[in-house]
């Protein structure tokens, strides 16, 4: 028998976080090489799979297995030697489980770095300290920013090609966190390290004494990952009516769904949206223990006191905090489609549980992400651009500002006739908006 | 702004932030009422394997105190484990589920299907179970698919649209963002789905454990008959092992994976409990299929394009 670790494996091994992050860097500034060193020094990359990447190697008369062969999982991939899609790889340490995107850093895949920041909760962008914050620094900083992504880590690397000089990892540093900052990225940690000799990514580098911060991985282990409760108003879209109609359970009529953002308590007055009508929250189902309250991301079921004719697609909000619904869509999207998104279109949009038929009202400006700026009544997006556009629907929604949510704030654009996804939709305002910022309608929006 | 060292040692989280089972769980339940609410004919791929049990867990949770909305999918290679299939048709009836069965037998006897030379069934499940999707008209198929299994798997959306022939193109998928998933479909296509994405092996284990979740016994240490064959050790019966130059022997082993007899190894293992299995792979050097897949050991691409041909 292996017991000897007893009972005290499976706990220490449960009591985990986890957290979600996605990298991102141009070309050559040693993405894959990261994330490499991080799988291979936690010891995530498994003997077979390391000499399967060997023989790959040797096959296509490489001496030094590629690393990134590891990541890169597709023919086509392999082929060319680019990472064409977003992947996720998994690994662990006693502190915390992670969930990596690891996106593409080409300029046409904006897209993927949008998708992979989308459920982030971290960025590591990388630069080479040779050469500086470059265009392609920035476009991954306004996207961070854009998706609001809470920490935002920039790695400096290359450290060892620059001698290991601290004041030009400090300038890299403060021009990044200024730029950042006024792009408004909440919090930014900039960390000198050398991916291929191993400095600050899981060790300390015994080659950078000036430096007084945590490693990588150290970084990622313990920066915070979930919010405080009590300044998230509470959101809980409907995902499905669960009625056994049962001899056990003849009027059981439970409500489905994740809880968005904040916490539910038994006893709170909730109104349900977009009908505008009002009950108290009776039970809490937990998937299978009744509790008092519950919180964002818990998949839960509601019940309420009251008869009332919910389904799918509403959405359950404490009666003081409930949001405003509203037919008119502004918002800012990244386009991801191949097909274009024009005026006068007909579209889906799907947000939280709901999908509702839309139309494309105006496309008011596309932003350039190299310097900002704003080009008016562009008439189309297409892939990979970045854009404000305004959106009539044909039913209300009860629609939060991205800035205040990125659950209730985000939506889909979608072709009613093949079904693609073309945009990806953060509503109210943003940095793409400011340049082309027009007076204020009064017809209900507030942010 | 920059907070180069203020974060260390000030990593306690917060009393709200969920375990990473919970977090898991969680989003697995919101992926099946998706489903559910967006649907009209889903199914559950069920194997009797880990994964698959861990997913029709997960479903009875996410609808109770109501009955799983879906019906249970099996492909039957013909060459089952017996304690596989005792445990299917023990828990089929338990929860009164519904069983479709698709079966690589029948298909072969009827000639639709050849045999192949190295005996192993495992590819030859995929027109069996395309055909199944297209004669129940099943629009969402949902599979145990882990993205740590397999590169080609890291790659895979958590709502991956097939074509009518269910085929997967790995370059014209939908990108997933937030958890907005897109389940919209043409008649005649559908959606695999993949609730367990973002698992590990090591997760699924400690959920097992968590949740106290039955398993065949196969999964725990037993002596066998077991033979040797291109580095793994095989089961001995009628589905065509041992060859003449194999010998069988009995040993002390257990199955990280459930699949077809043909193709499925067993490792050495005296781990009899859920405790001591969660030790072994913890400490284990070899990924769940490297250790135990024939079929992924044929060339570097196999997972991707038995995919693209309509495998799960």
């Amino acid at each position: 028998m292996t017991t000897t670790t007893g009972t005290g494996l499976t706990e220490q091994l449960s009591a985990t976080t986890l957290l979600r992050f996605a990298t991102a860097g141009s070309v050559d500034d040693g993405k894959s090489t990261l994330v490499g060193r991080l799988l291979h020094d936690s010891k995530s990359i498994l003997t077979d799979q390391l000499e399967a990447v060997e023989a790959a190697s040797l096959k296509r008369g490489q001496e030094a297995p590629d690393l990134a062969l590891l990541t890169d999982g597709l023919r086509a991939e392999r082929e060319q030697g680019i990472t064409i899609d977003v992947a996720y790889r998994y690994f662990a340490t006693t502190r915390r489980r992670f969930i990596l995107a690891d996106t593409p850093g080409h300029v046409q895949y904006t897209r993927n770095m949008v998708t992979g920041a989308s459920t982030a909760e971290l960025a590591v962008v990388l630069v080479d300290a040779r050469n500086g914050v470059v265009e392609q620094t920035r476009r991954h900083a306004a996207v961070a920013a854009l998706l609001r992504v809470p920490h935002v880590v920039l790695a400096v690397n290359k450290m060892d090609l620059v001698e290991y000089a601290e004041p030009v990892f400090a300038a890299i540093a403060e021009e990044f966190t200024a730029y950042a900052a006024s792009l408004g990225v909440p919090e930014i940690t900039a960390i000198p390290i050398s991916a291929l000799a191993g400095d600050n990514v899981v060790e300390p580098s015994a080659n950078m004494d000036w430096y007084g911060g945590p490693t990588v991985l150290e970084h990622l282990e313990t920066v915070p990952v979930s919010h405080d409760l009590a300044s998230c108003k509470a959101r809980f879209p409907v995902q499905y009516v669960i009625r056994p109609q049962t001899a056990e359970h003849p009027d059981y009529r439970g409500y489905a769904g994740q809880i968005a953002s904040g916490a539910l308590r038994v006893g709170e007055a909730v109104t349900v949206l977009p009908s505008g009508r009002t009950s108290t929250i009776s039970g809490i189902d937990a998937l299978g223990e009744a509790v008092d309250i519950a919180w964002a991301p818990q998949s839960v079921t509601v019940t309420l006191a009251d008869d009332l004719d919910i389904s799918r697609g509403d959405l359950i909000a404490p009666s003081g905090s409930a949001p405003r619904t509203t037919q008119d869509v502004e918002a800012t999207v990244c386009h991801v489609a191949d097909q274009p998104l024009t005026v006068g279109q007909r579209v889906l949009l799907k947000h939280t549980t709901r999908t509702v038929k839309a139309i494309v009202k105006e496309i008011p400006s596309r932003l350039t992400l190299d310097d900002l700026s704003q080009h008016p009544d562009p008439g189309q997006l297409v892939a990979n651009d970045i854009g404000r556009v305004k959106v009539r629907t044909a039913e209300p929604l009860a629609l939060d500002a991205y800035r205040d949510s990125r659950r209730t704030g985000s939506f889909l654009l979608i072709d009613p006739a093949d079904g693609t996804t073309l945009a990806a939709g953060m509503a109210g305002d943003s940095f793409a908006a400011e340049a082309v910022k027009t007076v204020a309608d009064d017809e209900g929006w507030d942010f | 702004m920059t907070t180069t060292s203020a974060t260390v040692g000030e990593g306690t989280d917060s009393p709200y932030a969920l375990s990473h089972l919970d977090a898991l769980e969680s989003e697995a339940v919101h992926i099946f009422r998706e489903v559910a609410g967006e649907f009209e004919r889903p199914v559950i791929l069920f194997s009797g394997g880990k994964d698959s049990i861990v997913m029709l867990h997960l479903a009875l949770k996410a609808f109770a105190p109501a009955p799983v909305p879906f019906s249970l999918l099996h492909v039957d290679t013909g060459h089952n484990f017996p304690e596989v299939l005792e445990y299917r048709d023990r828990t089929v009836a338990e929860h009164g589920l519904r069983l479709h069965v698709a079966s690589v037998q029948e298909y072969i006897d009827a000639g639709k299907l050849r045999e192949r030379p190295d005996g192993t069934r495992n590819p030859l499940q995929t027109v069996p179970l395309t055909e199944a999707i297209q004669q129940h008209r099943f629009d969402a198929v949902f599979g145990g698919g882990r993205r740590d299994e397999e590169k080609a798997r890291a790659k895979e959306r958590v709502f991956s649209l097939r074509d009518e022939f269910s085929a997967w193109d790995p370059r014209r998928q939908r990108p997933e963002l937030w958890q907005l998933y897109n389940g919209r479909h043409a008649p005649g296509e559908h959606v695999r789905v993949f609730p367990l994405s973002n698992w590990t092996e090591l997760d699924v284990w400690q959920y097992i454990a968590r949740e106290k979740i039955e398993l065949p016994g196969i999964y725990y240490a037993h002596e066998r008959e077991v033979f040797a064959r291109n580095g793994m050790w095989l089961t001995a019966g009628e589905w065509g092992g041992p060859k003449e130059s194999e010998t069988v022997e009995t040993r002390l082993i257990r199955y990280r994976t459930v699949g077809d007899m043909s193709c499925t190894g067993a490792v050495d293992s005296d781990a009899t409990t859920l405790e001591a299995v969660i030790a072994e792979i913890a400490a284990s050097r070899l990924t769940e299929r490297g250790a135990t897949r024939a079929d992924d050991k044929m060339s570097e691409a196999a997972m991707e394009d038995r995919k693209r041909e309509g495998y799960f």
